[in-house]
């Protein structure tokens, strides 16, 4: 009785339309943001904030431009990894070559150049299609990843082929301790956030879906499809490159090419699958499963040894990771298809009508 | 000429190898809409079960008979295969009948992962080497045409003659038997197989059988040239330009796309690569298969793709 929304009449359009038409949605959002904001950081320790917080915030927005893409578009793309490096290593160079620039402006440019380069390598999404398009994205992965290595002046000619960055400030303020940097993620993401789900609201996000569910339909009812398609590569490949900077400047500080590696594609397309296809709140699910199963895991087989006795081997603890890791994914996807974010909605829905079964 | 000559039979004998892996994706997509990217996974599986067994079997045998031991390993991982297969089948493909794609290739990565950890558990994470007794010995051709002859690696050119019987024997096998016409219909329609009582679940477990046998001849060549190790499942990526641009659902287009892909790659390597760098050919082989597919968006020789609204 608690979940309902009776009473609530909605008086404006506006109040009609707003993202959360339930109340006590918003304030639980709410809620959970100013709790992340206040509460986390008095809470968490250094840990906690390094090996978990900020990882699943940066590639939540990662995911969340996955999402875009793959959820509401439904262009397969395997080369997410990429649109990262690019975001990451654009940064580096503009960064490096035009020192005067504030932080915030390099990470837009990253961003920026990484949905420059999405437009183009989203082309043969005109042509191509589902699972040839999929392979066709990993042209771009393997392509960067071998661009980042071989070409000079991307690393600004390095000799180690790792890049780094160091005494990161925003307008003055220091974000060089993990409090700071947990904060500055989460202010960063709560914002894409917000674009994200009003774009899939408003008139792009729509024509987005329309292609998803059938672009020759869409096609016939006056949706461009080559507007609709690079639209979704340029915003996906802009929060994907916003990520990739901010996983390259905040989380590793220096990173060669292979922290961007097709792993890291695969990985955000597991949090957008998992999470759930065509989903915000999914990406954010998807991304905290994703990180959260391999710490877990990490520490609780040894822990699970110990209690029989058996002393597990590093290796075979990592084995096992893999083991309960693919099973585990398999298993969500016969149980639940269409991801967490499904689940989700589910509980709200029996909450709502709670304590009737109907 | 004859560099050019010596590179393009290196690319295609390269191809060859390709191909092989590339069948084991076709195969599957063809009979379940499956993209198996667990393929790569089933190889390094098949390849690690090989070198394990025909080790102990030669251990068994005393170490005089090679052969005999190579023969007993090969039917036992095989077998192994066929377990996997069975499971796989059981326990993952069941369940997800009339997923989308995309949740289809999420699951067999998630089955990747499985077979990773496994082979890996059961088998040892050393690197292995297999010796099914291919000569290692290059041979020169051609001397009285040009001058210095033509080096050709024999053992790639066994391993091609093998991919080429193998590929004859899959294409009789599809064409000839009662089973193939069973895979073929399946293929062609779930609903249609199943109403006129072709045993669906069966079908699928010799598919994933067949694809198992494909991915051990395959791990076995592979393993052979580069040992049994962890970035063998890595090969897969190195086939699916071959799978795309030959076309998913096409046997014949898995064997062309390869010769295509393999030529591709060794000539932009000798020939561009020098030029920007080197290590071109992994993404030059996706580049060259996204340029047909620019033309062809099945691929050289997949079906047809006609849109109704």
């Amino acid at each position: 009785m608690i979940y309902r929304e009776n009473g609530q009449f909605k008086t404006s359009y506006g109040a009609d339309q707003q993202i959360f038409p339930i109340a006590q949605d918003r304030y639980l959002v709410l809620a959970i943001i100013a709790f992340a904001f206040i509460g986390v950081p008095m809470l968490a320790d250094e840990y906690f904030f390094r090996a978990i917080l900020i990882p699943f915030l940066i590639l939540s927005l990662a995911a969340l431009g996955v999402n875009l893409l793959v959820g509401y578009c439904g262009q397969i793309t395997l080369g997410a990894g990429a649109f990262m490096a690019i975001g990451a290593y654009a940064a580096y160079n503009f960064l490096i070559r035009v020192p005067e620039l504030p932080l915030l402006a390099v990470l837009i440019l990253g961003g920026l150049t990484s949905a420059a380069m999405g437009i183009l390598f989203g082309i043969p999404s005109l042509r191509v299609r589902g699972l040839y398009l999929a392979v066709a994205t990993l042209a771009a992965q393997f392509f960067w990843d071998w661009a980042f290595l071989r070409i000079g002046w991307f690393t600004n000619y390095s000799s180690s082929g790792s890049v780094s960055v160091s005494n990161l400030t925003v307008f003055g303020w220091d974000i060089s301790s993990p409090v700071n940097k947990y904060l500055f993620c989460l202010a960063i993401l709560v914002v894409f956030a917000l674009i994200a789900k009003n774009l899939t609201r408003a008139s792009l996000g729509r024509q987005w879906m329309a292609i998803r569910d059938m672009d020759v339909a869409a096609e016939v009812i006056g949706i461009r499809p080559m507007w609709a398609k690079l639209s979704a590569f340029a915003v996906s490949s802009f929060f994907v490159g916003v990520a990739g900077a901010l996983w390259g400047f905040v989380h590793l500080g220096s990173w060669e090419p292979a922290a961007f590696s097709v792993d890291r594609s695969f990985q955000l397309l597991f949090m957008v699958i998992i999470g759930g296809m065509g989903s915000i709140v999914g990406s954010f699910f998807g991304a905290a499963f994703i990180i959260i199963l391999p710490i877990f895991l990490n520490q609780f087989l040894p822990a699970l040894g110990d209690l029989f006795g058996i002393a597990i081997s590093t290796a075979a603890v990592s084995h096992a990771e893999f083991i309960i890791f693919g099973s585990l994914i398999v298993f969500f996807l016969i149980v639940e298809p269409h991801g967490l974010a499904r689940l989700w909605a589910t509980s709200k829905e029996k909450l709502r009508l709670w304590p009737f079964p109907h | 000429m004859a560099f050019f000559l010596e590179t393009l039979i290196g690319g295609l004998m390269a191809g060859m190898l390709y191909s092989l892996v590339a069948l084991g994706f076709v195969l599957i997509y063809k009979a379940s809409g499956v993209f198996n990217f667990a393929q790569g996974a089933m190889v390094l599986f098949a390849a690690l079960a090989m070198a394990r067994f025909s080790g102990w079997a030669n251990a068994a045998l005393g170490g005089d008979s090679l052969i005999l031991a190579n023969i007993i390993a090969f039917i036992a991982a095989g077998g192994v295969m066929f377990i996997v297969a069975w499971i796989i089948e059981r326990l993952a493909l069941r369940n997800l009948v009339n997923q989308e794609g995309a949740t289809l290739l999420m699951a067999t990565l998630g089955i990747a992962y499985v077979l990773e950890g496994i082979g890996q558990t059961l088998f040892g994470s050393e690197i292995y080497n297999i010796d099914v007794g291919m000569p290692k010995d290059p041979v020169i051709m051609l001397e009285s045409v040009f001058e210095g002859g033509i080096l050709i690696n024999k053992e790639d050119f066994y391993a091609a003659l093998i991919a080429a019987a193998l590929v004859i024997a899959l294409s009789i096998f599809f064409q000839k038997t009662s089973t193939g016409r069973a895979l073929r219909a399946v293929a062609d329609d779930h609903q249609a197989a199943l109403s006129i009582g072709i045993p669906l679940n069966r079908i699928w477990v010799i598919v994933w059988c067949v694809a198992g046998v494909v991915a051990l001849v395959a791990g076995i060549i592979w393993g052979s040239k580069l040992g049994v190790q962890f970035s063998l499942a890595t090969v897969a990526l190195r086939a699916l330009p071959v799978v795309i641009l030959g076309g998913l659902t096409s046997v014949p287009g898995a064997i062309i796309g390869g010769l295509i892909i393999g030529i591709g790659e060794k000539l932009s390597e000798v020939f561009l690569g020098p030029y920007v760098g080197g290590g071109i050919e992994i993404w030059f082989a996706y580049m060259l298969a996204l340029v047909f597919l620019l033309f062809r968006p099945q691929g050289l020789f997949g079906e047809k793709i006609i849109d109704r609204v």
